[in-house]
């Protein structure tokens, strides 16, 4: 069947006045704060206490924007004849957020949890140096960094979880099994009588 | 003494009207418009909901350099605002707003003629801007709105004179006293054709191709800075509330409430205007901008025919009843 001439017209009045009755859109930052999804990429934060100063961060960066300065410290045996250790000691971490591009590689890499995404979003400045963020700025972002979300419901189990059970279950199996020994070891005839 | 004062009243009351009007259908527009667009519209300007957006636009066209282009035509250039705005500060003194005497700034025998003669003077600011300018996209601006007059006045005189005819008077408040209920379904297609004709002749978007920005800037305005440009918008946002008080007046019964509820008087033509206000923002913010040839083709094959079968129906009936 053919439209009613006009029709369309009133459809487009009909579209606008539905709207005016709808909850706008505006985001009213600043007098609003947003609310972000979790794993937004706000700013990258350290904590330098997991860092061992092994550069992946900064050798993967694509932009080399993450710059490192260490020095090695060496630690006395901890038993006697032992042999002495080396340790890298972290002089310098830092990150240009004028460069950085936020791809989030050097998180990703790496290997000891020392990067972390924090939402906080609000860091511009006036002059183009005070981006390049030292360590204690990177370490103090860590407080903003969100506990992270929780699983789907039937979501696999972490691996560190998943191996940390397994362990534990075997171990409380061994000792079982030893207890059940230990208290069927005196009198052996009995069990067979059950 | 006396009459002296009761003028100087009158005076007064208008000229506040037509001060305050337009900056509150302005404000309406910028709200309306900005939530059927899914937005807020100005927050911040006085601190509620934006109210003082429009002063505070105002504030900042008073500060702009008020600029005259070395080509223009200096004395025309400078006194097109003018004379777009000021008709229809005095249309404002003929329209009724409530019964009696005492609710009209002056009354006209002559309403409707002199009403629309003088608002087709307002036009003739947009002519005298887009010529003096010296500016090829004012002049496009300025050809197309005499096209648009040319091609709307006629729709709209015969709408009016349709209903001038059932009245069997051409004075607005005698138009009014002779109002009858049943002229809303009589008279409804005039109603549409004056107040679309009336859109246009504002150039009230979806009209607006004589300032069509994307693709003359802004028509007969684009050399106007500061107060001047200010003048102009005034004068658009003065012509709603214009064109909105003749359709109350002429088609909806001005101060007459339905069922014969009439004792609100005055407020009932507030509320039919604010209510057509309404629908002007409404339609500009639903309806994309209209070619300029679709624009010609709408009143010369649509209106017109419209505006002239309504006449003849007005006609017929009218000697049906006597």
């Amino acid at each position: 069947m053919a439209p009613i001439p006009g029709s369309g017209l009133a459809k487009g009045l009909a579209v606008t006045l539905r709207t005016m009755t709808k909850k706008t859109v505006t985001a009213q930052y600043p007098d609003v704060q947003p609310e972000l999804p979790p794993r937004t990429r706000g700013v990258i934060g350290l904590f330098e206490e997991n860092c061992t100063v092994c550069m992946l961060c900064a050798r993967e960066c694509p932009d080399w924007c993450i710059y490192i300065d260490s020095h090695k410290e060496t630690v006395p045996a901890a038993t006697p004849g032992g042999r002495e250790r080396s340790r890298n000691v972290l002089d310098r971490f830092a990150i240009d957020f004028s460069l950085c591009m936020y791809c989030g590689i050097c998180i990703e890499v790496c290997p000891f949890d020392a990067l972390f995404w924090s939402p906080e979003f609000e860091y511009a400045e006036t002059d183009i140096h005070e981006l390049t963020h030292e360590r204690d700025k990177l370490r103090e972002w860590m407080w903003t960094v969100p506990a992270p979300p929780a699983l789907d419901e039937g979501a696999e189990e972490p691996k560190e979880l998943a191996a940390a059970r397994k362990a534990a279950e075997k171990l409380a199996a061994e000792q079982a099994a030893a207890a059940q020994e230990s208290a069927a070891a005196p009198e052996p005839g009995e069990e067979d009588q059950a | 003494m006396n009459d002296v004062l009761d003028v100087a009243l009158r005076l007064i009351v208008v000229f506040v009207v037509f001060l305050t009007f337009p900056l509150i259908v302005g404000q309406t527009e910028h709200k309306v418009m900005a939530h059927m667009q899914g937005r807020l519209g100005p927050m911040y300007a006085g601190g509620f909901h934006g109210w003082a957006q429009l002063v505070a636009d105002g504030v900042k066209f008073a500060q702009k350099e008020d600029v005259v282009p070395a080509a223009a035509d200096r004395r025309v250039f400078q006194l097109a605002p003018a004379v777009a705005l000021l008709p229809y500060l005095l249309v404002l003194v003929a329209i009724p707003i409530g019964p009696g005497e005492g609710a009209v700034g002056q009354v006209v025998d002559a309403g409707i003629f002199f009403v629309l003669a003088v608002m087709g003077v307002g036009v003739l600011g947009s002519l005298m801007a887009g010529w003096a300018s010296a500016n090829k996209f004012s002049l496009l601006g300025g050809l197309r709105t005499a096209a648009q007059l040319l091609a709307y006045e006629l729709p709209m005189l015969l709408a009016a004179a349709s209903v001038a005819m059932a009245a069997g008077t051409v004075s607005l408040p005698g138009i009014l006293n002779a109002f009858e209920w049943w002229w809303l379904p009589w008279q409804i297609v005039g109603a549409l054709v004056f107040f679309v004709a009336g859109l246009a002749e504002l150039q009230r978007p979806p009209f607006d191709m004589p300032v069509a920005d994307s693709e003359i800037i802004f028509g007969a305005y684009t050399e106007y800075t500061g107060l001047r440009f200010a003048l102009f918008l005034l004068a658009e946002y003065a012509g709603i509330v214009v064109l909105c008080g003749l359709t109350t007046v002429l088609f909806l019964g001005g101060w007459h409430g339905p069922f014969g509820a009439d004792g609100l008087g005055w407020l009932w033509t507030l509320l039919k205007t604010a209510i057509l206000a309404f629908l002007v923002i409404w339609l500009r913010v639903s309806y994309p901008r209209l070619r300029e040839d679709q624009l010609q083709k709408l009143a010369w094959t649509v209106l017109v025919p419209l505006a002239l079968a309504q006449i003849a129906l007005t006609g017929i009936v009218k000697v049906a009843i006597n």
